[in-house]
């Protein structure tokens, strides 16, 4: 495994096939969440901490218990009780030692469980055929782009909020048309490293 | 009366309260697969597949399941039924499988399916659960098929794979790609947004641009309070997470 190759999974995760916005996930938060910079941060961070401990417990639980055990299908099962379980413990976790992290990341904790990104990379992980460390690599890129994109989309939402449009359009559909032109900006990425 | 009530149920879910157009739910598997129109059908089919079994289960086990612990019930449910649907699909309809490649599973955490299962079958008999799960899912397949056919016909040129090159002997690539997917998505939600203006002024207008919060998966949690803003959503969320 070598430096280059990391390199072009994270570039490829963050930039080039970006979560939000050209694979589709974890959308709802990206909704519901990129109206303000403070709770866009703090969603962002959430779901990379829960995401990178999922895939943490979720490769090895596949690789040394599902696949030997020839239980393979039990993954999509397996996976999200993982993840409901881990996102619990964290949540459990925080609350009990570092009380100021909790008061600022606590409230999303719950949305997350059914945010489809976690589940989505943890999945996307395991079909790619990645290995441990560039499950993880991949995983913290995914991260890093949700969060690329809900801080960059609560820049624009602000100046949309203001924006003087036809009244049908207003909230949700205006935002999922500036959502598309900045798809298209992401266009460009494509072809970095030669993905 | 009795059939009345039924009738309701099935069809509240087709345009009324249309998953993906009106309640604006589900809309990952929305934008993702709908770059044709037998995709939708596919992805449609599997989750209300998905979302009548589990209606019927949830709504079947709402006495036994403690209050608690109802939505790892309800996921563990929705789970089961999302592995039956794709190795059924794995085994029968390959193509299917390749096109829907890792939405597939995540019919799992499809906001639709555990909002159904919080907003209604918990609380309503089996009968009227099954009938929402249907009428919810043919809302959902129905609003896939449209915009995966816009999609299709505008970025392709084609529709249900067949060629349609007298219509459009020029297609326009960026709406197969996924900014199309956004752009087509929020138009469509404006025209219902219009039409539901037009048509229905009496009743009160469900607002996508504060209720955006449908949105997200919790909604359901959040939408029993009184919250308004996007805070006092996350800080619903919060609340019904601790209350387990």
């Amino acid at each position: 495994m070598n430096n280059t190759n990391l390199m072009a999974i994270l570039i490829g995760s963050l930039l080039v096939n970006n979560f939000v916005l050209s694979q589709f996930l974890g959308i709802c938060p990206f909704l519901g969440v990129s109206k303000k910079l403070n709770s866009a941060v703090g969603m962002s961070v959430a779901v990379i901490f829960v995401m990178m401990m999922s895939t943490a417990v979720t490769w090895p639980v596949y690789t040394y218990v599902l696949v030997p055990g020839g239980l393979e299908y039990l993954q999509t099962i397996v996976f999200i009780l993982v993840i409901a379980a881990l996102v619990q413990l964290v949540e459990i976790a925080l609350k009990r030692f570092i009380p100021p992290l909790y008061k600022s990341l606590g409230i999303y904790l719950p949305l997350i469980t059914t945010n489809c990104a976690v589940l989505g990379v943890t999945i996307l992980n395991i079909d790619t055929g990645y290995g441990f460390g560039e499950s993880l690599v991949n995983t913290f890129g995914a991260g890093l782009g949700f969060m690329l994109a809900m801080i960059m989309f609560a820049g624009v939402r602000e100046r949309l909020e203001s924006a003087d449009i036809p009244a049908g359009l207003k909230g949700l559909p205006i935002t999922l048309v500036a959502a598309s032109l900045v798809s298209v900006s992401f266009i460009g990425f494509q072809g970095l490293f030669g993905l | 009366m009795i059939s009345a009530k039924y009738k309701q149920a099935f069809t509240k879910g087709l345009i009324k309260e249309n998953p993906v157009l009106r309640l604006v739910l589900g809309t990952c598997p929305t934008l993702a697969v709908t770059t044709a129109a037998i995709n939708g059908i596919g992805m449609g089919a599997a989750a209300t597949f998905v979302l009548v079994c589990s209606n019927v289960v949830i709504s079947l086990l709402r006495k036994v399941i403690p209050d608690k612990v109802r939505l790892p019930a309800f996921i563990v449910i929705i789970a089961g039924f999302t592995t039956i649907v794709q190795m059924l699909v794995k085994a029968y309809l390959p193509a299917i499988d390749k096109a829907l490649g890792i939405y597939l599973p995540l019919i799992v955490v499809n906001c639709i399916i555990l909002g159904r299962a919080e907003a209604y079958a918990s609380k309503n008999s089996v009968g009227l659960s099954a009938l929402d799960g249907l009428g919810m899912g043919a809302g959902f397949t129905g609003a896939l098929i449209l915009m995966g056919g816009i999609r299709e016909l505008l970025g392709n040129g084609t529709l249900f794979g067949l060629p349609h090159g007298a219509i459009l002997a020029h297609p326009i690539t960026i709406f197969v790609m996924p900014a199309g997917g956004f752009f087509v998505f929020g138009i469509l939600i404006w025209l219902a947004n219009q039409l539901s203006d037009r048509f229905e002024k009496d009743a009160a207008r469900r607002d996508t641009s504060k209720n955006v919060c449908a949105a997200c998966p919790s909604a359901a949690i959040c939408h029993q309070g009184t919250a308004q803003s996007e805070e006092a959503c996350a800080v619903g969320g919060a609340k019904g997470g601790q209350h387990k």
